[in-house]
């Protein structure tokens, strides 16, 4: 992660160095070190055990101060200057923006909706992509979805144009200066480990509910990679280019215009890519705050528990994340000097003004016989599963309750606060070094402060148990795909497909087999995050340069030996940076879990929109999930500090 | 375990590596007699190994020399299968290695030949000392041990008080080194080596040659060394292999291959070769002719031409090239000349 | 480009807007199709937007006034699904026009309907709504002094679970559903833990399989709905309900008032809705006419639509008169 660039390792590294160094030289080993300090937590643990709890009061003050804060600024928002002339005025903006989407994607009609879309990904990618967009597209009537598709595909247009009008001249003015990138950088870092839910209480304080507010929310949380992908393909262009370019006595514009940009162009497509795949990730959870679309229908399915109402949508959206995908990734492959060629244009055109030609003629809206109605199958089959598995399942999720989740949660709930917080002091001063511990210290500190201890401590139980099982599924993936191509090769497009749904998506399964509990969040997080973190290590293991490999095989290492002693160690930084994402992402799965049984922060978050008089807890446990998500990612992002050849030749 | 001094260290007998789908169907029908780009073209196949047959004496220094994409890099791999051969037998210290099962071939790996690479293929996340017993550790030998013994192979390549290091901590030859020292540490009887200097400097390379033709008078182990380099494989080599499109072209002494080259893709090959310094009198010296004074200095047949001009400056009179006593011939000033301009090869030519 | 299209945006919005300011109900020029008239698709008298809140006996009134609007006064008619609370902001924002169902709510009407005056009262569903806590019959049979809320600890190891922490568990359901439970706990001493089944499906299921398989079971449920016709619950006595025993919602130790269940609107729609106001003031139907629908719905396999035209077309002389004269 670029973070760790940051940190001012030097010291800490030295250090801890000498302190192993030390410890290994003086006889001591370093397991026993380890033991120590778990048998002195442990003694402490049993005798203060109970006191010094925080537990859980949903009328604490923080979280009365922020309702009323929101009471107050609800009267104030036809009063109040700030509102009148700045707030709303971007609200209104948002809205107009957002009302063109939907007033072209709507008076395209469904023909020439499915032929302009279809054209644009024949000029993108020829006539395969264009093929799907069209399939793709015209899938939204089938699944009986056409409206609320487009109101998916119109929020979405909306927040990516302003994310990339916003973030793409942002990233290149990061890409130019240094000292902007030594600002934006750490921004965007806490913004990207902020969990979805966290976005929407704040929003909703200042921009009301909503389509636009959800436009906004989904704008700011897709802006990352706008920014920081461009600002990476503006840096990353040969300095040759631009210095041949400055020896003629070109212009820093015309640099940048002439020559940056252009370099740049199929990286940018990429940092467009990535900006659509977050919105449509966050489009869904913004009907929280009433946001039309697709989201609408998954909540409905949520809150009545049918898969089948569920399944459709979420199908839309894998579509339409799919299709966006493959047209801007196509873009983002042409090199930079493509052009589409003169039939390539030609099959586009024709392609749309069939579709715009076809509007006038056939009916206005998508005709009723052309749709396949697949809720009913869907819940019969879900009905079966749960009653031919309910064994199983009920197993599964009882073992996992009693075995790991309960006695965690109360270990770690009955536990004073300031022992917890002396471990996980403890714990990131070992892993990551001085500075990130402080950080998370602080995140936990700010968390008992804002009275959401217990719910956090209840949190991170479930995610410390999603993250345990999605590493060992992941290390266990990672490894096999890496030493066996061909399994890597069944493997590889499943977790391409995966990663590129929207972590809503995951949800469906998981209710669908364990009902409503936190095992269902767990179970989801696992799905949502085992693809990322299995790939990473996969190619952490590929990565290993085959000199040294071959190496280790000449010498005679058994495929075992070569694994434990070369491959894994080797992949070390990418494995640490897995866990790293696998907690991130977790961490945000489990927050949304709080939509099916997870409780706790999430839980918190969801209360706080459905009832007005615990806005201020919602809004509360958003932060404090900010903070928790902070906390884990300072935790483990240090991780690879001392043995890491890179961290030591800084020193 | 050493075999008789007379049996080869290594034989390799029809050797065959053919990368693609269907190898065995290219090796069985005549597409394999093919040149590379037509069985390319056909097959979609590329033969990296043609039939390549030959013989390593042990203890001998036996060089494999070819351009990037002539297949010697592909043929040490053979050697101990590190990459699969198609067909061909490879025996080494008398043992079948094509037969040998994987656990068998690891034995082999572990305890009778060990390779030095290109890219060293160190182990980053490893001190060097820990590197240097990687060999041992593997086999299961105590830390301890392999410690002492990590430490007094990095005294004799000379790398004392690097032990601690991590390798990128250590310049390009240090680290080569720290390759030689793990290779050498399981005390093999055959190293095999791909190009191991060419990653380092000029002068960094000069010393490590020098360092392998110490460490072979040495420990004397049987060596086979992959190179693309010619004055390196002509400095360390007792015999050398040319190989061209994956088969070999020639097999000989330096002094076989300079002064008679098998092809013209040999004599290309040598063309820049400072031949005074290859051949020796024997290849240039003459029957005297009538009258020709015979009390000249005396020289051994085997002296190299560039060493036979100190004493032509010195006596105007014709060498007496001896070998053992008996005279094989003469060299004089006006033969030197001649020789050293080239006049020699254009009146071979032309003849 | 965008740059420009951008700086067009803002003078259509400050154009918009006129100069004084925006509100947050300041309509966006493209945006926000008024009801009975603006974007509508051609041939429509307009757009309705009804917000679903997540229980279906909301879906069933709001998919047979649905059905009404789009087949007899041919208005176009969204659905959107927005949570009870949020659908009243949604008055304010635009984004809902009817709340066809709802229950009490008196400090949202004080704030909407009194002081931000953009939400209008419109009468009576005709539907009676009780909340309760509920189990199922075969406890009461097993445990006759179960029904009352004092030997409620005496049994609350029955209702532990793997979720609810060494005490008795309280099934809840949606997070937006009108609650008290937890004050209720706290309040009444109860060694209890409101454990969030987070839907309605999730009380429906598990008081099927307490009844069916023998299962203990405390959980919150609401009168009308269909399930009381199909599995026996027996209601557990709480402390009588009294007039404005409830009026501090930390201080609650009584049970659910009865309400009457009424229709909000925003009032945007009142003033402009025409007949379509007309048609969602005059609705009014009782709690079987509820449960046959939401039953359809649930049971039989029917869209909202399909169960909502079913019972129309068996109750023609009811919906006559809720049409607009």
């Amino acid at each position: 992660m670029t973070t760790q660039q940051r940190l001012p390792a030097p010291v800490e590294v030295t250090a801890a160095g000498t302190a192993e160094g030390a410890a290994s030289r003086g006889g001591l080993p370093r397991w026993a070190w380890y033991a120590g300090a778990a048998a002195l937590l442990a003694a402490a643990y049993a005798v203060f055990r109970g006191t010094g709890t925080l537990p859980h009061d949903k009328e604490a003050p923080q979280f009365l101060a922020v309702t009323e804060l929101r009471e107050w600024i609800d009267d104030q928002r036809d009063l109040n200057p700030v509102f009148l002339y700045f707030l709303n005025y971007v609200r209104l903006y948002v809205a107009e923006v957002h009302g063109l989407f939907q007033t072209v994607l709507n008076a395209l009609g469904w023909p020439g909706l499915v032929g302009v879309m279809g054209g644009m990904a024949w000029l993108a990618g020829g006539w395969r992509v264009a093929l799907l967009a069209v399939a793709g597209v015209g899938s939204f009537g089938v699944l009986g979805l056409w409206e609320s598709s487009v109101e998916t595909l119109a929020l979405v247009g909306a927040s990516v144009l302003l994310s990339l009008a916003i973030g793409v001249p942002l990233g290149v003015w990061a890409g130019l200066s240094r000292r902007v990138r030594g600002l934006v950088t750490p921004v965007l870092d806490v913004m990207q480990i902020m969990p979805t839910f966290a976005y929407l209480a704040p929003l909703v304080l200042f921009f009301h509910i909503g389509a636009p507010a959800g436009a906004i929310a989904t704008m700011i949380y897709s802006i990352p990679p706008a920014i920081r992908i461009t600002s990476l393909a503006i840096q990353e262009v040969s300095p040759a280019a631009v210095e041949a370019s400055a020896s003629l006595g070109a212009t820093p514009a015309q640099t940048l215009f002439k020559v940056r940009l252009p370099l740049a162009r199929p990286r940018i497509a990429l940092a467009a890519n990535q900006t659509v795949m977050m919105a449509l990730s966050m489009v869904v959870i913004a009907n929280l705050i009433s946001a039309p679309g697709l989201g609408g229908d998954i909540i409905r399915g949520l809150s009545r528990a049918q898969v089948g109402l569920m399944l459709p949508a979420g199908v839309a959206i894998v579509v339409t994340a799919v299709v966006l995908d493959r047209m801007l990734s196509a873009l983002a492959r042409r090199g930079p000097r493509s052009r589409a060629g003169r039939l390539d244009l030609a099959a586009a055109g024709a392609l749309a003004a069939a579709g715009l030609a076809l509007t006038p003629v056939l009916p206005a809206t998508w005709p009723q016989e052309w749709t396949v109605n697949l809720a009913a199958p869907v819940n019969e089959a879900v009905h079966w599963v749960e009653s031919t598995w309910y064994g199983a399942t009920t197993f599964v999720k009882d073992l996992t309750s009693h075995a790991l989740l309960n006695p965690l949660e109360g270990l770690l709930t009955t536990a004073p606060w300031w022992l917890v917080a002396l471990a996980v002091l403890a714990l990131a001063w070992r892993v990551s070094g001085a500075r990130p511990a402080l950080t998370a210290l602080g995140c936990l500190l700010a968390i008992a402060l804002l009275g959401l201890w217990e719910h956090a401590m209840q949190t991170m139980t479930t995610v410390a148990v999603a993250v345990l099982v999605t590493l060992v599924l992941g290390l266990l993936l990672g490894v096999a795909a890496a030493r066996s191509p061909r399994y890597s090769a069944l493997q590889r497009p499943l977790l391409d497909a995966a990663q590129t749904m929207p972590a809503f998506v995951y949800l469906l399964p998981a209710l669908a087999l364990f009902g409503s509990t936190r095992f269902t969040a767990i179970f989801a997080s696992v799905v949502y995050a085992v693809p990322p973190v299995a790939r990473l290590v996969e190619d952490g293991i590929r990565a290993v340069p085959a000199p040294v490999v071959e190496a280790a095989l000449s010498a005679g290492s058994t495929p075992g030996q070569l694994l434990w002693k070369v491959q894994l160690p080797m992949a070390r930084r990418a494995i640490l940076l897995a866990a790293n994402q696998g907690i991130v992402m977790t961490l945000a799965m489990v927050v949304v879990g709080g939509l099916v049984g997870a409780g706790a922060l999430g839980y918190d978050v969801v209360v706080g929109f459905s009832q007005r008089a615990d806005f201020g807890m919602g809004f509360v446990a958003g932060v404090a999930t900010v903070l928790l998500g902070v906390m884990l990612d300072r935790i483990t992002q240090g991780a690879d500090g001392r043995p890491s050849p890179r961290r030591r030749k800084l020193t | 375990m050493r075999d008789s001094p007379d049996s080869a260290a290594i034989t390799v007998e029809g050797l065959w590596k053919i990368f693609g789908a269907g190898a065995h169907r290219v090796l069985g029908g005549d597409d394999r007699h093919l040149d590379p780009a037509a069985l390319r073209e056909r097959t979609g196949c590329t033969a990296a190994v043609r039939d390549v047959s030959f013989d390593v004496r042990p203890g001998e220094v036996f060089v494999v020399m070819g351009l990037s994409g002539s297949g010697k890099s592909t043929l040490v791999r053979c050697l101990t299968r590190l990459v699969e051969p198609t067909a061909g037998e490879i025996r080494i210290g008398g043992e079948d290695i094509a037969r040998a099962s994987p656990a068998r071939l690891r034995e082999i790996r572990r305890h009778r030949v060990s390779m030095v690479f290109q890219h060293f293929g160190l182990l980053p996340h490893r001190r060097v000392v820990d590197n240097v017993a990687y060999g041992l550790e593997i086999q299961g030998v105590g830390r301890a041990a392999r410690h002492a013994r990590a430490a007094e192979i990095l005294s004799l390549v000379g790398l004392d008080g690097h032990a601690g290091a991590y390798p990128d901590q250590l310049s390009g030859g240090m680290q080569q080194r720290v390759g030689l020292a793990r290779a050498l540490a399981v005390d093999p009887q055959v190293m095999l080596f791909d190009e191991p200097f060419s990653a380092l400097d000029p002068l960094i390379r000069r010393d490590m040659q020098a360092e392998v033709v110490r460490l072979h008078r040495e420990v004397g182990k049987t060596m086979v060394f992959i190179t693309h380099d010619l004055s390196e494989a002509l400095k360390l080599g007792e015999r050398i292999a040319i190989m061209r499109d994956g088969s070999i072209v020639q097999v000989g002494t330096a002094e076989e291959l300079v002064g008679s080259p098998a092809d013209d893709y040999v004599a290309d090959f040598v063309r820049d070769v400072p031949r005074s310094h290859v051949l020796t009198l024997r290849r240039i010296s003459r029957e005297p002719e009538p009258g020709e004074p015979l009390d000249g200095p005396e020289l051994p047949a085997a002296t190299l031409v560039k060493d036979a001009l100190e004493a032509a400056s010195v006596s105007s009179r014709p060498i007496r090239v001896v070998d053992g006593g008996t005279l094989v011939g003469v060299v004089d000033r006006v033969d030197l000349l001649a020789f050293l301009s080239g006049r020699d090869l254009t009146e071979r030519a032309g003849a | 480009m965008k740059i420009r299209l951008l700086a067009g945006l803002l003078v259509l919005g400050m154009a918009a807007a006129g100069c004084g300011g925006a509100t947050v109900g300041t309509p966006s020029g493209s945006a926000a199709p008024q009801p009975g008239g603006g974007s509508a698709a051609p041939g429509s008298a307009g757009t309705v937007k009804i917000a679903i809140n997540p229980w279906v006996g909301y879906e069933a009134s709001a998919n047979v006034v649905a059905y009404l609007l789009k087949n007899e006064l041919h208005y176009d008619v969204e659905l959107p699904e927005i949570k009870e609370q949020l659908a009243w902001e949604g008055f304010e924002t635009g984004d809902v026009d009817v709340i066809i169902e709802n229950w009490g709510h008196p400090d949202l009407k004080k704030k909407y309907v009194e002081e931000k005056k953009v939400a209008v009262e419109a009468g009576s569903t005709g539907n009676k709504g009780v909340i309760g806590w509920y189990i199922p019959k075969w406890m009461a049979d097993q445990y006759p002094d179960i029904t009352d809320y004092k030997s409620l600890n005496k049994y609350a190891h029955l209702f532990k679970t793997s979720e609810s922490g060494g005490k008795g568990q309280l099934l809840f359901g949606d997070p937006s559903y009108v609650s008290n439970e937890e004050a209720l706990i706290k309040n009444l001493k109860l060694d209890y833990k409101v454990v969030v089944g987070g839907s309605e499906a999730s009380l429906i299921k598990g008081a099927q399989q307490a009844q069916e398989q023998k299962k203990p079971l405390l959980f919150y449920f609401w009168d009308p709905h269909w399930l009381f016709n199909k599995t026996q619950l027996v209601r557990v006595k709480l402390p009588e309900y009294t007039e404005g025993c409830d009026a501090d919602p930390k201080k609650v130790a009584c049970d659910y008032p009865e309400m009457d269940l009424d229709k909000v609107v925003s009032k945007r729609f009142a003033d402009t809705g025409g007949k379509a106001y007309e048609l969602v003031k005059n609705f009014q139907w009782t709690n079987e006419d509820q449960n046959a629908v939401a039953n359809d719905m649930t049971n039989n396999g029917m869209t909202g639509e399909q169960a909502a035209k079913k019972w129309l077309d068996a109750n023609t002389a009811k919906w006559q008169a809720w049409l607009p004269k």
